[in-house]
């Protein structure tokens, strides 16, 4: 995987919580071959009319929107199904970051392991981040050496990472070649474990 | 003396490999669990990179989400994404050595029916598999939890998988259900309790009188949806109800192996003393039968209940997502639940297809028409649970009250197999998420237990289950 250090983008705003990984991805699109046309499926209950047309409400179906690398969300997002397909899809859009109160635990993590950025802030910053979005020119910077998200007005909002996963992405490591490492651990560990 | 640990502890303590410096553990799996729709990127890294399954013996396929349901299924999948997908694992297997249990085996089914009903899913065990229900399997006292494509390539290619440990959450249920209420029953009112996202973080271990007294089924409906609590995985303490049930089932110890195995799994229940991050007690005798109301599974109700009015909600955040679930669902704020017409019942899934559940379904079902209008379909969890029902005469007793008797798979759970719901459609259905869209585009889901769907398919419309039993 490439180093990820720091990059910058615009945000979009999604205000909903509990953004399931059914309506990031719906199941019937999990058959999809990860070609050019992986974007479509992104949101696609939420951004395409069942003919197919997009829908002129949904955030990113918007200009400028539509060129956004940082989603801001509400509250639990990618919760429900271990999906890692959501992932792909948030990727194969352009989206580099969530930023979200919380997120569900398996999305949380298959995020790390693709190296997009989920990022935590508290409520009131979210909110604000969010509100900042709106109007379409808001520009971050998501700095994973300092572990910092900075704003155009020159606010810096602290998030937290995993340091072993935070280290993966830095160094842009094979997380299972590391593990290989310890080959010698496990196969120990598995002389003196019986099942 | 030793610190008293909980359930979780021990386990996750038996299973350390290595602790990384920030505390990541490189954790040991004893079980891997695959299925058609999460694995064909795994497979495809471990080749990129050169790499073979580490463990075959430890893993085991099944073919499950994609899968039609009724006679098509022995003729050749006809939707071409899901054939693919099936033959992509088909290949997988074969090319790596990984023991497969094929569509036209009598012991194919949902992956976390087949688990436990194998005997492969054991007390003290980790137990992970590429979807979120593997929670399930925490029933027999085991740590399991859902991971994504990277983590079953991680658990493909080293037999372990890079963890922080979760926090203990303890949900203690006292006293005796109720007649009419379910295990079902029991969870939704947990969820509606400490919420989607209440678990997060956390496992949940499930003590209490209440979940002791549930048999293994309903233990691992209580564990299945665990996830919907957001909690990655849920757990209940080994006991006699447990050893009963995997006593002689193909893959338990036997013999002298069982006796060992049997004086390990007694010492793993959590010790007194042992500490929860978090505490949460129900009182089972306050449970009604419940029904979600809305379109994730903390928005709900017991069937006596209303539909809540979002005018009364005071966060506008909740109370735009209130109309909003409401616009999808169709209902009207302050409405009854009971009495909603509905057009679809669905009873089956990883959280309620096992014999038990077709059982309950049935006792509702014997001597009573499904309503007109209404499509009832009862989708065992697993060949084995079908074979069971059928020599039971169970199916006899659906089939004659207007249900279809299908063949076993994940069916109308969510919407990536030919079963699922038109747009608009209203459904009685037994499974875990009544998501936007879940069981079909534009579907509307209300979750309920097994009795619950049986009596709405034969009333045609959300009903309370104690009130046609009277």
């Amino acid at each position: 995987m490439e180093p990820i250090t720091r990059f910058e983008g615009l945000a979009a705003p999604l205000a909903l919580d509990n953004v399931d990984t059914d309506q990031i991805i719906p199941a019937r699109f999990l058959r999809k071959p990860r070609d050019a046309d992986y974007q479509r499926w992104l949101f696609h209950d939420l951004r395409f009319a069942p003919d197919g047309s997009p829908l002129p409400g949904f955030v990113l179906n918007r200009p400028p929107f539509d060129a956004a690398t940082i989603l801001v969300a509400g509250r639990n997002f990618g919760v429900g199904s271990s999906r890692e397909a959501a992932v792909y899809a948030l990727q194969a859009f352009g989206i580099r970051a969530v930023i979200a109160e919380s997120f569900g635990d398996i999305h949380y993590s298959n995020a790390l392991k693709n190296g997009l950025l989920p990022i935590r802030l508290p409520p009131e910053r979210v909110r604000a981040l969010r509100e900042a979005a709106e109007g379409g020119g808001l520009r971050l910077t998501v700095d994973l050496e300092r572990c910092v998200v900075a704003s155009p007005d020159g606010a810096e909002d602290p998030f937290a990472v995993p340091a072993f996963a935070r280290d993966c992405l830095l160094r842009g490591l094979d997380e299972i070649g590391l593990t290989l490492t310890h080959l010698p651990e496990i196969e120990a560990f598995e002389a003196r474990h019986a099942v | 003396m030793t610190t008293p640990r909980t359930l979780f502890d021990k386990i996750w303590d038996a299973h350390v490999v290595e602790r990384l410096p920030d505390g990541t553990a490189i954790l040991y799996i004893d079980r891997h669990l695959i299925h058609e729709v999460t694995t064909p990127q795994a497979f495809e890294g471990l080749r990129a990179a050169g790499r073979k399954v580490r463990r075959p013996e430890a893993t085991l396929a099944v073919v499950d989400h994609n899968v039609p349901t009724d006679s098509t299924r022995f003729t050749g999948i006809e939707e071409p994404e899901s054939a693919l997908q099936v033959a992509t694992l088909e290949r997988n297997v074969k090319a790596f050595g990984v023991p497969y249990i094929p569509l036209d085996d009598p012991r194919q089914g949902i992956v976390h029916v087949i688990g436990p009903e194998l005997g492969l899913s054991q007390p003290g065990m980790t137990i992970v598999c590429g979807d979120s229900h593997t929670s399930t399997h925490g029933a027999l006292g085991a740590l399991a939890f859902g991971i994504g494509t990277s983590e079953v390539e991680h658990v493909l290619a080293t037999q372990t998988l890079l963890q922080k440990p979760a926090k203990n959450m303890r949900i203690t249920v006292d006293g005796t259900l109720g007649f009419g209420c379910s295990a079902k029953d029991i969870v939704l009112a947990i969820i509606g309790r400490i919420g989607t996202a209440g678990g997060t973080g956390h496992v949940i271990e499930y003590a209490g009188e209440a979940i002791r007294a549930l048999d293994m089924a309903g233990r691992m409906t209580v564990c299945n949806m665990s996830i919907e609590a957001g909690a990655r995985a849920g757990m209940i303490a080994p006991d006699e109800t447990t050893f009963a049930y995997l006593k002689g089932r193909p893959f338990a110890p036997k013999g002298e192996a069982w006796e060992k195995a049997l004086a390990y799994w007694r010492t793993l229940p959590s010790d007194p003393g042992a500490r929860f991050d978090r505490e949460v007690r129900l009182d089972a005798a306050g449970i009604a039968p419940m029904v979600t109301w809305g379109t994730n599974p903390e928005a709900v109700v017991p069937i006596t209940g209303r539909v809540p009015d979002p005018a009364e909600e005071p966060d506008p955040a909740k109370r735009a997502q209130m109309q909003r679930m409401l616009d999808y669902m169709g209902l009207a704020p302050g409405a009854p639940l009971a009495g909603t017409p509905v057009d679809v019942v669905f009873i089956g899934s990883c959280t309620n297809s096992r014999i038990e559940d077709i059982r309950a379904a049935a006792a509702v079902a014997r001597g009573r028409r499904v309503a007109e209008g209404v499509r009832a379909l009862v989708v065992p969890g697993s060949g084995l649970v079908k074979k069971q029902a059928e020599e039971e005469g169970l199916d006899r007793v659906l089939k004659e009250a207007g249900f279809e008797w299908r063949e076993a798979g994940c069916s109308m759970c969510l919407g990536m197999n030919p079963d699922k719901l038109k747009p608009g459609q209203r459904c009685a259905s037994t499974s875990n998420r009544n998501f936007e869209g879940r069981q079909g585009p534009g579907g509307r889901t209300h979750l309920l237990s097994p009795a619950m769907a049986a009596a709405a398919a034969v009333t045609g419309r959300l009903v309370d289950v104690r009130e046609m039993a009277r």
